[in-house]
């Protein structure tokens, strides 16, 4: 059901010895860059990387194994298990690289959360899962994690394009009493200290993530509140429409770095 | 020369700006005090000005990058010319990550709490340019 490995060592065809060996050498991050872009994990400390890269250390997998375990058992209405459409988790290896994707239904874009909703409420006719609770971070990370080390590869095109336009916008727009977007950290000064903080490029390819801050962890819409509020910036809801359309934007901006989720970072 | 008031937000007080670059007399009429200044400027709730700039603060360990250094920076700049960067530094560059210390209008989304209101007070202003005037280098 799961592969407790060295992260991505073997997905994307590197010796495990040739990563070791990269991770030392400064500028160059072996998978964890692919030209410009350099994940979160080549600005941690190496003793969040060392917690990522070895899945028995990584405190995610407390909620990756409880969904592992859950993905089985029927739940609802109808008496159904995720297993019982999906066959193995593993059938669901690629998916959520190329998320978020258009809902025709909706007429908006859905992500990975909102589809493990949707087939609960839809298919199972089961109760929704809180947005940050252990049930729903554990499934979508399980979901992910059967992506570890493919590249992201989030279309915007065709009916997606004006979600991606928005997304986009917000991405750009400053906001709150300190008057800074997305961009401004996180575009033009990544890899520069604010203060004790490193500021990476953002990237949104291991979450959720296990945050040392939190001592938990914590979805991709949670981050964004974080920084939001950062800014004294009212923040909005997860699983909101600005941030799906946000998640979008910087989910097509990482296309090329692997998957990481569920990832290690402070 | 363009005199600012405060439209909408009573508590500011109005200020000129002389040659679109400075802002020659203090917001509150008198100097401000430049040990309470260096003060504000290490308060991560109040200046914040270590998030982005090093300064000669050594007692702190952690210095921001992504502005200039500020030692030396009063042999670069005029007083004034230090105010209304405090104030708002965005009325000499609009494209700058600098945010206003002292304006309350033209913002998007702010949170409730911090609505209306200036970073900092005209009078820790006044302070933080006062000690930013002390940073000349030997």
């Amino acid at each position: 059901m799961r592969h407790r490995t060295a992260v991505l060592a073997g997905a994307v065809g590197l010796s495990l010895g040739f990563v070791g060996i990269a991770f030392t050498q400064a500028g160059d991050w072996g998978a964890y860059q692919v030209g410009d872009k350099r994940s979160g994990y080549t600005y941690a400390q190496p003793e969040t990387q060392a917690m990522q890269d070895d899945d028995f250390e990584n405190p995610a997998f407390l909620l990756v194994d409880l969904a592992a375990e859950q993905w089985s058992i029927p739940d609802g209405e109808l008496d159904k298990a995720c297993a019982d459409c999906h066959g193995d988790v593993e059938n669901l290896a690629g998916v959520g690289a190329t998320y978020p994707v258009y809902h025709e239904g909706w007429g908006k874009m859905i992500n990975v959360e909102q589809r493990i909703n949707e087939c609960r409420t839809e298919n199972m006719q089961a109760e929704p899962l809180k947005y940050d609770s252990k049930g729903l971070l554990g499934m979508t990370a399980l979901v992910k994690l059967q992506s570890r080390g493919m590249p992201m590869n989030v279309a915007i095109d065709g009916p997606a394009a004006p979600f991606y336009e928005k997304g986009k916008e917000f991405y750009f727009e400053r906001r709150g009493q300190l008057d800074l977007a997305c961009a401004n950290c996180h575009e033009d000064h990544a890899g520069e200290q604010l203060r004790a903080n490193r500021l990476s490029q953002g990237q949104p390819n291991g979450f959720p993530t296990y945050r040392l801050k939190w001592q938990n962890m914590g979805s991709l819409h949670r981050r964004i509140k974080g920084c939001n509020r950062q800014v004294r910036a009212e923040p909005y809801k997860s699983g909101s429409d600005e941030y799906v359309n946000l998640e979008l934007f910087i989910s097509h901006r990482a296309n090329g770095l692997p998957v990481e989720t569920p990832s290690v970072r402070n | 020369m363009a005199v600012v008031g405060p439209a909408s937000a009573e508590s500011l007080v109005t200020y000129t700006i002389v040659d679109d670059f400075s802002i020659p007399e203090s917001l509150t009429g008198a100097p401000g005090d430049p040990v309470k200044g260096r003060e504000v400027a290490i308060n991560r709730r109040l200046g914040n000005c270590l998030a982005c700039h090093v300064m000669p603060i050594p007692e702190q360990p952690f210095h921001g990058e992504t502005g200039p250094d500020l030692d030396g920076v009063a042999d670069r700049y005029t007083e004034g010319e230090l105010r209304l960067r405090v104030v708002d530094s965005k009325s000499i560059n609009p494209y700058t990550m600098m945010p206003a210390f002292y304006r309350v209008e033209g913002f998007h989304r702010v949170m409730e709490r911090f609505a209306g209101k200036p970073i900092l007070t005209a009078q820790e202003v006044e302070d933080v340019v006062a000690y930013l005037m002390t940073l000349k280098e030997e």
